[in-house]
């Protein structure tokens, strides 16, 4: 993807990208002006030639004022060479900058350089460099955090080629990386991308007991290579009914059976580790039999980190007892544990807390039936209350919509009982502190990733717009959604 | 102690005629109105008795009746009752798999209006529904239009009935890839298409045969409910409300409504942002969807937010549905704002909430807007409809108060909640039929 700014036009802003850089599903068909226009994607067009460069960067404006977009873009100071974004050095001005690690700064400036944030504060005392492109917004936030989401395991046609989100062969296989799978051309990616999310914890949809090892990617890369963050972040877990068999004869059948298969399997970790992990004796033959390591077992090995508290496991659960039995699980092998989902934590709210358990809590605008027939649109508010950690997610959906929209889900809990900037907690900060990458992600503090969010007015309103995204001081959306 | 009970008798006995004719007649005033039909009054007054509307107007030019109850609604916003045009809440019935053309099959044969569905329903702020069976078949059977009208026992107490006494609804269809399995259904989109036309051949002969027949029982062709419904079809006493995502799919619907002289509403049309102008020559109406990702099916995965807003700049009449499951009813005034987010109109999207869609229903004479002699059925908000932030905090049906937030199991169904949600699986369009049955 490229920018190119030319001084010698005379009109100002002539943002252009590559064809090859359009990417949501909008923009493919081959459709009469009007309809491309009608979607705001005059943009888009590659290299327009120069005499059309002004009417179409003045069209292009028009058609942001008409859907009330508070024009992204740009006093452009100078560069002769036209930077690639790659190394583009860029700064941001909002009306109210809401860094999440203080007050929210009124006419706050954060500058970006060579992809992380150099500066951050009030206009009055930031400085912009010479020749940094500046983007103006009513709203900046740290980029979104979604910190569950399926997509890129799941993928938008949701046909058997792009569905890996889970594996039904066997109940229990940590030994599944989501590295594996993980689609960085996904569109679904940059859907939610389209919306401010920059950073997702992209792990298994809930419905065997252990589906495998998570990863922490931004919505960027053209392969999760260059997406990758946290290659494995968790070792993602189902201990409730969802996870159970319908089919006489397969187990597990009852929670009874699923705990007690959880359990073995750990135990047989913990024999694993034991042995794998048994320091060379020198002596007697039987000793020395003893001492035969047990040939590498990727599943074993994988819980071995869990049991090691070097990866958490995720756990979903909602109903009240399987709540109950994830702690109680907790407690045996002083395991690690972000709870997902999680729909009747409100009853749980002491017992989370004093467990020290954060929560990964479910959509407040998932459909309410099943294991999620009791969920609340104020889950998310009453265990802030409770001072239990929480961070939003978009969860798994196997029909339609195919994903949910953080930012979205977050308005909803905004508006059921969560201050504003609590709501924005639970898809910036909270996950990042929670998914153990608040030393990159966000919040916007000078040293981290220049992933923001720019937004024409309260990003949580329905009629507000995402006008533009960052990620790492490249402008990876500006399309005003 | 001899006494007592008898007092009590008395108050029983006297108390509901006295309250009853107070609580029919009431004046609330000070709410912003947003009456649809007109501009939006900033501190209107709405006049209500025996469930209609005697009076709606600015407060310095609606002179409040004697007798009627004032209701202060200073800082609210007052606006008609929602229409949904396509919902599936209150049980799963319509057709089953023996077939893909099943016209004599009633939904409300098979709805529960127990079902918390409809509380969810109310404390968003609906007051009409059309209920239909799924989009797994060609013709999945008659829809019905329903309004939530307080202590409804069963789904008679619910009906919108129509000259004749009968109660009001549509023909549900679908074409695309929902209605395609395996067989007796058709497994291409051509085979699709014939089927339904030959289907509609057999109703033409059929209503031919009874105009022959002049009221001569002699010459009347045997009963056939199917075909009787299917005629109702024909003579457009029964709207055909039509599940249809891609541009060549819309297109079919509309050469078929065309050749058979059928009135159509467009529902979902994902792809109609293709084919916009196209429809708008048809002047057929549409009923839009709005969900947060495209995709889910190979039908949606062009789905455009922007699908309302291009539609209403072409000229097509836009109302918009729940398909609850697949969105929450609670989450209706979500809908229009999203489409308001990528550009559609404040007041078409209002429009598409109420007033659009009462007229896909022809209900458009009792409700969708504040007009004098219309149902009383509206909704009482904290603030602006468009906003995350507003709450319905009363759903008004007739006169009739059928939600407030204020009262504990109302504010349940509103928020969700232990005790809030649906055992069934929901139903999500063909989904469950396709594998279940």
């Amino acid at each position: 993807m490229s920018i190119r700014f030319n001084k010698r036009t005379s009109c100002e802003p002539s943002l252009r990208l590559k064809t090859s850089d359009v990417s949501t599903n909008e923009a493919t068909p081959s459709t009469p002006l009007d309809y491309k226009e009608g979607l705001g994607q005059v943009l888009l067009r590659p290299n327009p030639p120069r005499s059309s460069l002004c009417k179409r960067a003045r069209k292009q404006h028009d058609r942001f004022r008409r859907i009330g977009a508070w024009a992204l873009v740009i006093a452009i100071t100078t560069p002769l060479l036209a930077p690639s974004v790659a190394t583009a050095q860029v700064a941001v001005r909002g009306k109210t900058v809401y860094t999440m690690a203080g007050d929210a700064i009124k006419d706050g400036v954060v500058v970006i350089r060579d992809g992380k944030i150099a500066a951050v504060g009030p206009a009055s005392g930031v400085v912009i460099p010479d020749g940094f492109t500046v983007l103006s917004a009513e709203v900046v936030t740290p980029g979104l955090i979604d910190a569950h989401a399926t997509v890129g395991l799941t993928g938008i046609f949701n046909q058997d080629h792009d569905q890996d989100q889970i594996e039904h062969s066997a109940p229990i296989q940590p030994e599944l990386r989501a590295i594996d799978a993980y689609n960085a051309h996904e569109e679904l990616i940059k859907w939610i991308r389209s919306y401010g999310v920059t950073t997702v914890h992209a792990a298994h949809a809930p419905g065997e007991i252990i589906s495998g090892q998570t990863l922490i990617a931004k919505t960027r890369g053209n392969t999760i290579d260059d997406a990758v963050i946290v290659p494995t972040a968790a070792i993602a877990a189902t201990l409730s009914p969802s996870a159970t068999k319908k089919e006489r004869g397969k187990s597990p059948g009852t929670r009874g059976k699923l705990i007690a298969m959880i359990r073995s399997e750990l135990i047989k970790a913990q024999e694993y580790l034991a042995k794998r992990e048994k320091p060379k004796s020198e002596s007697t033959n039987d000793d020395a039999k003893d001492d035969k390591k047990p040939a590498r077992n990727l599943r074993l090995e994988a819980l071995g980190r869990v049991l090691k508290r070097e990866l958490p496991l995720m756990v979903a659960a909602n109903h009240v007892q399987d709540i109950a039995n994830v702690l109680r699980v907790a407690d045996e092998f002083h395991i690690r544990i972000w709870l997902d989902s999680a729909a009747e934590s409100y009853l749980m709210l002491d017992e989370i807390k004093a467990a020290g358990i954060p929560v990964i809590v479910h959509p407040p605008m998932m459909r309410a039936f099943r294991e999620l027939k009791n969920m609340s649109m104020e889950t998310a508010s009453r265990l802030i209350a409770a001072g239990i950690p929480v961070a939003m997610q978009s969860g798994f959906e196997s029909y339609v919509p195919k994903t949910r929209v953080v930012l979205f889900e977050a308005a909803i809990a905004a508006a059921n009982g969560l201050t504003f900037e609590q709501a924005l907690g639970t898809i910036t900060i909270e996950p990042a502190k929670l998914l153990g990458i608040a030393d990159r992600v966000g919040s916007l503090e000078v040293g981290k990733d220049g992933d923001l969010a720019l937004y024409d007015g309260d990003p949580f309103e329905y009629t507000s717009h995402c006008i533009g995204v960052i990620i790492e001081g490249e402008v990876v959306s500006n399309t005003p959604r | 102690m001899q006494r007592f009970p008898s007092t009590i008798l008395w108050m029983l006995v006297l108390m509901p005629t006295a309250c009853s004719a107070q609580e029919r007649h009431y004046a609330f005033v000070g709410a912003r109105l947003i009456p649809i039909s007109g501009d939006e009054i900033a501190e209107g007054v709405l006049v209500v008795r025996d469930g209609k509307i005697t009076a709606v107007g600015a407060t310095s030019d609606v002179s409040i009746p004697a007798g009627a109850l004032r209701v202060e609604m200073n800082g609210k916003v007052i606006m008609p009752g929602l229409v949904d045009t396509h919902t599936h809440i209150g049980g799963f019935g319509g057709a089953d798999s023996s077939a893909p053309i099943q016209p004599d099959v009633r939904i409300y044969d098979s709805l529960n209006v127990l079902s918390p569905g409809f509380r969810r329903a109310v404390a968003g702020g609906l007051t009409t529904l059309n209920i239909m069976p799924g989009s797994g078949h060609l013709l999945s059977g008659q829809t019905v239009y329903v309004k939530m009208r307080k202590g409804g026992k069963t789904i008679d107490d619910w009906f919108y009935l129509d000259a004749d006494g009968h109660p009001m609804g549509g023909m549900k269809m679908a074409n695309g890839t929902n209605s395609q399995r395996k067989k007796p259904f058709p497994g291409t989109r051509g085979k699709s298409a014939a089927l339904v036309r030959e289907r509609y051949i057999k109703a033409q002969e059929y209503r031919d045969k009874i105009k022959r027949a002049d009221g001569d029982p002699e010459k009347m062709p045997a009963r056939d409910l199917g075909l009787e419904a299917l005629v109702e079809v024909l003579d457009g006493k029964r709207i055909v409300h039509h599940h249809t995502h891609r541009h060549d799919d819309i297109m079919t619907v509309i050469r078929l409504s065309k050749e058979f002289g059928f009135r159509v509403v467009l529902h979902h049309v994902s792809e109609g942002w293709k084919v916009a102008d196209e429809i708008a020559r048809a002047g057929v109406p549409c009923s839009v969807i709005v969900i947060d990702s495209p995709g889910g099916k190979l039908e949606a995965v062009n789905m455009s937010l922007k699908t309302g807003g291009i539609l209403e700049r072409a000229g097509v009449k836009v109302a918009f549905h729940t398909d609850d499951w697949i969105t929450d009813s609670r989450l209706f005034l979500r809908t229009a704002a999203l489409a308001v987010r990528a550009g559609m109109s404040r007041a078409g999207a209002l429009n598409a909430l109420t007033l659009a869609g009462a007229e896909m229903l022809d209900l458009s004479d009792k409700v969708g807007s504040l007009d004098v002699g219309k149902d009383a059925d509206f909704i009482v908000l904290s603030g602006d409809p468009l906003s995350v932030y507003a709450k319905v905090l009363e759903t008004w049906v007739e006169g009739v108060k059928v939600f407030d937030r204020t009262d504990a199991t109302d504010y349940l169904h509103a928020v969700g909640g232990y005790g809030a949600g649906d055992d069934l699986t929901p139903y999500l369009c063909c989904i469950e039929q396709s594998e279940d049955n």
